[in-house]
């Protein structure tokens, strides 16, 4: 007879543990499904004419840092200086894939702001981002010498990002 | 100067609210008279530091004082007036502050309209209001407090979503909260009633209109901004099953039901602790939803820009008021005794399977809301429920409701007699089976879609999207269909916090035109097919929110 009107705040104390554990994590943190994987195969061309494009092999022989970017993205703008700087270190390649853009605005923007990166992809459909699995702007990928896809950072990359979970792993990779 | 005033006016308006709480509460038990005079004014004195502060915070938006964090994170010189002003609660701190100056409106209506309750119940109301007001002051003076001052501050500020400066955001979360916090005076008048010992006629007739007016609210804020997702932004729909926007149907749901079972206490004296129950219920999924708004523990396109020891602050809340309540349901409803008898057949009957409908569709919703929550922390798995399971699982129930809606007003109360109800009924049922029959027998699959689509009218709504914070995207706000994207991207199993955030942005056009087109065809085929037939000339018909939407595109 009780226990029904004790039902509704037994219910209420589950869901307030399934709250506060949620608290705990973030719902949107989800482990790349290529992490330790090869890195999709693709071909791209160059940003300018003359240039080299980018492809897998590439990655071959040295810790690669791959950042996807486009002009028209502002965030991008806010992790630049940090891929010049990163550039500048040496400690790791860095280069990029120009997601979706119209060229001669990235070659503006890069004129402009500095251009951070060794070797540039052109994507304009998508493709091969598609393949990487990005899904926004801007994300940055860890490769290894053997080309497998070591780290993923989704949005801006700052430099405590850096320090936490690419330096370490960078370490690991090439001591 | 201003905004120290309405700091000080915020600590002042919680000191106002403990007063009220302890006289409220403390006087009606102790049945001291001057406590309990004295609950009126201490509310009112709350009510007026309340609105001092919400006003302070408005005149920093509007002469643009960006030495105020909030007012430099999320306005801008540049915004039109109207969006200054909106622009308060257009953000977590101002729309906290919101919430309770609308809490403290509640109190100060029942000083004024509520003259002639028993002194006690008011008492005991306004003590309970005076609760809710204390434990929110408390969480914005220490976790999100609106007055904070920057040094040095910026020459201007960063708020300029032209996605966010529209007619619909501006209006559609006061109403939202109107709705909200109104089914706080029911919690209120549940509770008191508990610590009473009463729930009767007189106490049902005492609630009805504040839980009409809360429903009233609701109603308005989800269409408006189920109307601002459709047209401003594009989304391709009206309704996406958004955990936020679930957050605001699950109280409507639940407030729909007691506004339908409330009236069975007030006739028949029945189903009291049902009601009570619902009362309870209603406003506890308004706070669930505000809880899970600004906590961050779903991924949604409203989430504010989060921080745990909000979500920490607000699950403490929750607790203290929802636990509280329930505990003192569990004591004291076994005591609350039927007096009138109920059979199956009648207005009562009806009105419960009303409710069963309901609350079943609430209890439906709430499930494949918190689905992923809960799967992450028992397994670790990450995944998403969309849309098909709500259709799958709330549109059952809620078409015999439709169905039902029909021919529960022509039950007599008490006992019905099937026969005489048929009788009142065979015209509507002729109808209707002339109309079922004609559908079926020569409705095309156009035909079956739009009837399909009118179903879903009175479900179709939206949550609070005063919280899509921060730009979008880098790109100029694209025209419409695109933030439709961005949502499917942010409900994808791999979205991520930041997502919403600037840090971070989507690029509208992702995965090729091709799908976009296919999915605003697919979501607005009823209305497409529609005007396709009315205007043949045309190729392609424009939907009306597209070319105002270009027009307001920066650059």
């Amino acid at each position: 007879m009780r226990l029904k009107f004790l039902f509704p705040i037994l219910v209420f104390a589950g869901l307030l543990a399934f709250f506060f554990i949620g608290l705990g994590h973030d719902p949107s943190l989800v482990p790349s499904p290529l992490i330790d994987r090869p890195a999709p195969e693709f071909d791209l061309p160059p940003l300018e004419a003359g240039a080299e494009g980018l492809k897998t092999a590439d990655f071959m022989g040295r810790v690669t840092l791959v950042n996807f970017f486009a002009s028209w993205c502002l965030p991008c703008k806010a992790e630049h200086p940090l891929l010049i700087q990163l550039q500048k270190e040496g400690r790791v390649r860095v280069v990029g894939i120009n997601y979706k853009d119209k060229p001669e605005e990235a070659r503006r923007w890069l004129a402009e702001e500095g251009n951070p990166y060794d070797r540039i992809g052109v994507d304009p459909s998508g493709r091969v981002a598609i393949d990487w699995g990005v899904y926004g702007l801007p994300e940055s990928y860890l490769v290894d010498q053997k080309g497998r896809i070591r780290w993923k950072h989704v949005g801006v990359l700052m430099p405590d990002d850096w320090q936490e979970d690419f330096l370490p792993r960078i370490e690991r990779l090439d001591p | 100067m201003i905004p120290e005033l309405g700091h000080y006016a915020l600590v002042l308006a919680l000191f106002a609210a403990g007063v009220q709480t302890i006289l409220g509460l403390l006087g009606a038990h102790r049945k001291d008279a001057y406590w309990l005079l004295a609950t009126g004014p201490a509310a009112s004195t709350q009510f007026l530091f309340v609105a001092i502060a919400f006003f302070a915070l408005m005149h920093a938006f509007v002469v643009s004082d960006f030495s105020v964090y909030t007012v430099a994170k999320y306005s801008h010189s540049a915004k039109p007036l109207l969006y200054k002003l909106t622009g308060v609660w257009g953000n977590h701190e101002g729309s906290m502050l919101l919430w309770v100056f609308i809490l403290a409106i509640f109190s100060q209506a029942l000083v004024s309209f509520g003259k002639t309750l028993p002194h006690t119940l008011r008492a005991r109301v306004l003590g309970i209001q005076g609760c809710l007001s204390t434990g929110f002051l408390f969480f914005i003076l220490f976790t999100s407090n609106p007055f904070l001052r920057l040094d040095p501050s910026p020459m201007d500020g960063q708020g300029l979503n032209p996605l966010l400066q529209d007619p619909g955001l501006a209006f559609h979360p006061p109403f939202l909260y109107l709705g909200y916090v109104g089914f706080s005076m029911a919690f209120a008048f549940a509770v008191a009633g508990l610590l009473e010992g009463r729930i009767d006629s007189a106490w049902a007739r005492r609630v009805r209109p504040w839980v009409l007016i809360a429903w009233a609210f609701l109603t308005i804020g989800i269409a408006l901004g189920s109307w601002w997702a459709y047209y401003e932004l594009g989304w391709g729909g009206f309704w996406f099953w958004d955990p936020v926007e679930n957050a605001s149907l699950l109280p409507w749901l639940a407030g729909t039901a007691l506004l339908h079972s409330i009236g069975v206490v007030e006739k028949r004296e029945s189903l009291k602790s049902w009601v009570v129950l619902l009362a309870i219920l209603a406003f506890s999924l308004s706070l669930i939803g505000t809880f899970l708004v600004r906590s961050g523990v779903l991924v949604s396109v409203h989430t504010f820009a989060t921080d745990p020891t909000r979500g920490v602050f607000i699950l403490a809340l929750l607790t203290l008021a929802i636990g509280g309540a329930l505990v003192l349901f569990a004591l004291n409803a076994p005591k609350l005794k039927p007096v009138g008898s109920f059979a199956p057949l009648s207005r009562e009957g009806g009105l419960l399977l009303n409710n069963l409908f309901l609350v079943t569709a609430a209890a439906s919703v709430l499930l494949g809301t918190l689905y992923p929550l809960i799967l992450e922390v028992v397994s670790d798995e990450k995944v998403s429920v969309g849309a098909p399971f709500f259709n799958a699982t709330v549109l059952p129930l809620l078409l015999p409701l439709v169905f039902a809606m029909g021919i529960g007003p022509y039950l007599p109360w008490k006992r019905a007699d099937f026969p005489a109800v048929l009788k009142r009924l065979w015209a509507a049922a002729l109808t209707a089976g002339a109309v079922l029959f004609r559908k079926l027998a020569f409705g095309s699959a156009r035909h079956r879609a739009r009837g399909l689509a009118f179903c879903q009218q009175p479900s179709a709504a939206c949550g609070t999207p005063e919280a899509v914070s921060g730009t979008l995207s880098g790109k100029p706000v694209a025209p419409s269909g695109s933030a439709g994207k961005f949502l499917r991207h942010v409900r994808r199993p791999y979205g991520h916090r930041r997502a919403v955030g600037w840090d971070h942005c989507f690029d509208p056009l992702a995965n090729g035109r091709n799908s976009r087109d296919a999915t605003r065809r697919r979501s607005d085929r009823g209305r497409l097919s529609h005007s396709l037939r009315r205007h043949k000339t045309r190729a392609r018909p424009q939907l009306p929110g597209r070319s105002r939407h270009l027009s307001r595109c920066p650059r």
